[in-house]
């Protein structure tokens, strides 16, 4: 939950800075890795590790997502499912067969 | 009868009406780019040529004879870095302009909501110069489809910076006189316009890396 | 023990508010029973396009080669000289039956017709929780359908690869396919406008104690259906964007490699995969049946329970099985690419989760069924079409079991067969509940009654001339004749034996547009010279009927804030001097 003193948004605006700078930091890691010339797996799956921390940082803070109701946690988890479901199942038409 | 729960909680739910609305819009975004993304592996991953540049565009851009030239590599990654940059930047502004309406100072509003739509601004004057490169060494999206998934996702994205700078344009301008007559609604109305701008940088958070770095 | 029988109060006692401009009360209306009607209107005029659309394919499909009475002259010569339909107009006809039918008929008329006028009204809601937003909606689906219609005039007509629009064929079709998915992406941000506004209304607008377990089964019906409707509908709109770009920017997202047409190579760059737009539209397109049939389902609730004069049986697990449904509808969609070369693991999956999904809707079927034991039921004109809809929807259900089993679909895929399976659900299905909530809730809105008679006249023949069109389908379809076909399937051995049935079901299909006579003649006699009634004609336990008048207040709805009390249907509850106990009554023990 947010606060409503004007001390606590205060402490609320202290941690978006911080979130901001990290937000700047990943992303200047994540080009400078861009150029180690990594194997394909290793350099996707580094990649995706830092969008996803990026995005969590977002979604958690600025979003507030950490401090958000019920209802929107279900509701994100619902659509977390669906969203799985889109991004796996054209792929696993591949799966024991010829298809794509 | 009002419509209630417009500005205050809703009990049971813990939520304001245009709270929960955004998240579902929200949700069916998710659906959206999960789609488009979707797409994406699936047609890099079924043609084993999709990140390749043919040899003959790979002449005409004058990289005949240097081995196997990869597409990202013709995307312009220091545009697309400063642009995440302002993206994310626009994000913490956004969040300030919320804050500072929590703590009843409209004019700091004003001038971190302007910062926002001025990082809008400079993302999509960035991004034209980066298509109008592309262009003019004539990589159309139906040149190839890395390309075509590249125009996509990222004009796709660009309309919703596009929707985003309409909203937060009218927040700032016309629509802050609902300050006065309806402070908390005002407030809330920002606080929902923050949560469709932080899924825009989000998204895009996830664009830079799959389509420029990988 | 005695019912406080509230009676609300007569509208004239609220009729305070300013008068609004004839625009602003009647076209850009925010209020959800304008916007309601409005939708209702414009999906019935859809749905006699779709009709007819269907008609002219009879006709051919009955008489091949003969030309068209009536409008066969005003067709043009680029889609019928003399009167004779050209094999491209009859896949115009087909692609767009399909498209008005399901995306600007009966949707609208399910979820913008009945969700709008009636859920804030049974959830004791003044509004929808976004008026704006509610009428925007609406006008964007109109714009969409405006698309829709313009395209039969474009050159090359509307589009003609089938209302699934596969590519390749859809990439290489003549323009009308441009504006079918322009009309599409209209349709679908109107269909997100409204799903986001039906969730929110339904989940923060309840009364004060209705709780979740406390709303009608139609409320549940169609807040599921908004869920499918937000999550669903993107993939459809990403593939729709994606096709697009196929079409006017060159891409091949969905172009092969080395593609031959009409004996050349096309210019594009290929890998492009055309199973991944089947994947993404069958993605929309299954849950999209479960949106045409839950709503239905929520109607007949409505109409059973009142009419029984008895609680719903199993209402607790008709609301489980409907979420259920509504979840599994997300990840059944491949049954339709069995024949694809899709693997043979992953169809697997997919046959194991369609036979999965067929146990909540026999669930809610069954409770259905099992709520018409010992009621003393009442035989009226709604209650003979939600009667009609269980053992119809039940043919259809049943009939695509041997759909979802990789193994029989190869036999039956795109035949006949599966055309009879789902216009089942969806015609004498889902459109008999559509007519039952037509008769149901006209009071609410005019504060008349339809006539009985007339009712009686359009059901019986729709009733009979419904299965007359389907039944056949069958035979033809194990048959083995496919659909699509422009001449019926006269060039193909296997059909011979089965031709026959083709003009039967032509003449039944011109029976069933006789039999909407009455319904257009009572519906439009009704609204003027209709029976007068009270608020509660039905005797209904429902917010909508028990505790606003009929019509309801035009700004607000209810005279004053109800207060629920208890669960939706309690009909004769022992003990009480009336049958029926209205959701918001105070009971005062005797």
């Amino acid at each position: 939950m947010s606060g409503h003193t004007a001390e606590e948004i205060r402490a609320e605006v202290r941690r978006y800075w911080l979130v901001g700078l990290a937000l700047f930091l990943l992303t200047i890691i994540t080009v400078a890795v861009s150029y180690l010339h990594l194997s394909a797996g290793m350099a996707v799956a580094i990649a995706l590790i830092i969008a996803c921390v990026k995005g969590g940082l977002v979604a958690g803070v600025f979003m507030h997502l950490i401090s958000e109701r019920q209802a929107v946690y279900a509701l994100l988890l619902l659509t977390a499912v669906f969203f799985l479901f889109v991004m796996l199942g054209p792929l696993g038409g591949r799966l024991g067969g010829v298809g794509g | 009868m009002q419509i209630p729960y417009t500005v205050e909680e809703r009990p049971d739910t813990g939520l304001y009406n245009a709270k929960l609305g955004v998240w579902l819009f929200l949700a069916s975004e998710v659906m959206l780019f999960g789609a488009l993304f979707s797409s994406y592996i699936l047609l890099r991953t079924g043609d084993p040529s999709f990140m390749i540049v043919p040899h003959a565009i790979a002449e005409q851009l004058g990289h005949a004879g240097h081995g196997e030239l990869r597409w990202p590599a013709e995307l312009n990654v220091p545009i697309a870095f400063v642009n995440t940059l302002v993206l994310i930047f626009s994000s913490v502004t956004i969040v300030m302009s919320w804050a500072s309406l929590r703590l009843r100072k409209l004019d700091k509003f004003r001038l971190w909501m302007g910062l926002t739509l001025l990082c809008s601004l400079v993302f999509l004057v960035l991004k034209a110069v980066e298509y109008n490169a592309k262009f003019s060494h004539h990589l159309l999206p139906g040149t190839a489809n890395f390309l075509a998934i590249y125009f996509t996702l990222t004009g796709l994205h660009a309309l919703h910076v596009i929707g985003g700078v309409v909203v937060n344009g009218y927040l700032w301008g016309p629509g802050a006189k609902m300050w006065k007559s309806d402070p908390a609604r005002f407030t809330n109305r920002v606080e929902v316009a923050g949560l469709y701008w932080h899924f825009v940088d989000l998204v895009w958070i996830f664009l830079f890396p799959s389509l420029y770095l990988l | 023990m005695s019912v406080l029988e509230k009676q609300p109060p007569e509208p004239e006692a609220h009729e305070h508010h300013h008068e609004e401009p004839f625009w602003r009360k009647y076209i850009f209306s925010q209020d959800h029973k304008v916007i309601g009607i409005q939708y209702g209107f414009t999906a019935l005029i859809f749905l006699l396009v779709g009709f007819s659309l269907m008609l002219m394919m009879r006709w051919q499909l009955a008489f091949p080669g003969k030309p068209i009475p009536i409008v066969g002259g005003l067709l043009g010569s680029a889609n019928a000289p003399g009167g004779i339909m050209l094999p491209e107009f009859y896949n115009q006809l087909g692609a767009m039956h399909g498209t008005i039918m399901v995306f600007l008929a009966i949707v609208p008329l399910a979820v913008g017709a009945f969700g709008n006028y009636v859920v804030p009204l049974q959830i004791g809601a003044p509004d929808m929780a976004f008026p704006k937003l509610n009428m925007a909606s609406y006008w964007v689906y109109a714009t969409g359908g405006v698309v829709m219609l313009a395209s039969f005039f474009v050159p090359g007509g509307a589009a003609n690869s089938g209302w699934t629009s596969y590519p390749p064929l859809s990439t290489i079709a003549t323009q009308g396919q441009t504006w079918w998915l322009v009309g599409m992406i209209f349709l679908i941000t109107s269909s997100l406008l409204g799903s986001v506004n039906f969730i929110v209304t339904i989940l923060q607008l309840r009364a004060p104690g209705l709780t979740l377990m406390r709303l009608p089964f139609f409320v549940w019906s169609q807040l599921v259906t908004a869920f499918l409707l937000l999550l669903a509908f993107p993939p459809l709109e990403a593939a729709g964007v994606l096709q697009l770009m196929d079409r006017i920017a060159n891409t091949s997202f969905f172009t092969p490699s080395g593609l031959v047409v009409s004996g050349e190579v096309l210019d594009v760059a290929g890998g492009g995969s055309p199973l991944l737009w089947q994947h993404l539209f069958w993605f929309l397109a299954h849950p999209e049946v479960y949106v045409l049939i839950l709503p239905a389902m929520g109607i007949v609730a409505e109409v059973i329970a009142n009419n029984t004069r008895k609680p719903l049986w199993g209402y607790r697990s008709m609301v489980y099985a409907a979420v259920f449904l509504g979840f599994m509808s997300f990840i059944v969609w491949a049954h339709h690419m069995f024949l694809t070369g899709m693997g043979t693991t992953i169809s697997a999956f997919f046959q194991t989760t369609t036979m999965i999904i067929s146990i909540p809707s026999v669930i809610i079927l069954t409770a259905l069924f099992i709520s018409l034991w010992g009621g003393s039921i009442r035989f009226n004109t709604p209650m003979l079409f939600a009667l009609a809809f269980l053992p119809m929807f039940g043919i259809g259900g049943l009939t695509g079991l041997p759909l979802g089993l990789s193994a029989s679909d190869i036999h039956l895929h795109d035949t006949y067969y599966v055309i009879g399976h789902f216009h089942y659900v969806v015609a004498p299905g889902t459109i008999f509940a559509m007519f039952a909530g037509i008769y149901y809730w006209f009071p609410k809105i005019t504060g008349r009654r339809m006539n009985e008679t007339l009712g009686k006249l359009h059901f019986w023949p729709s009733l009979i001339f419904m299965n007359g069109i389907f039944m056949p389908m069958f035979v033809q379809g194990l048959a083995g004749v496919s659909r699509r076909l422009y001449d019926g399937g006269m060039q193909y051995d296997h059909a011979q034996d089965v031709l026959q049935w083709n003009s039967f079901m032509s003449y039944s299909a011109f029976g069933l547009l006789a039999a909407q006579v009455p319904f257009l003649i009572n519906f439009f006699k009704s609204i003027r010279w209709g029976a007068a009634v009270d608020s509660n004609p039905w005797r209904a336990t429902t917010l909508e009927w028990a505790a606003a008048p009929s019509p309801p207040v035009a700004h607000g709805n209810f005279p004053e804030e109800p207060v629920v009390r208890r669960g939706p249907y309690e009909y004769s509850v022992p003990g009480h001097d009336s049958d029926f106990l209205p959701q918001h009554a105070a009971v005062q023990e005797a």
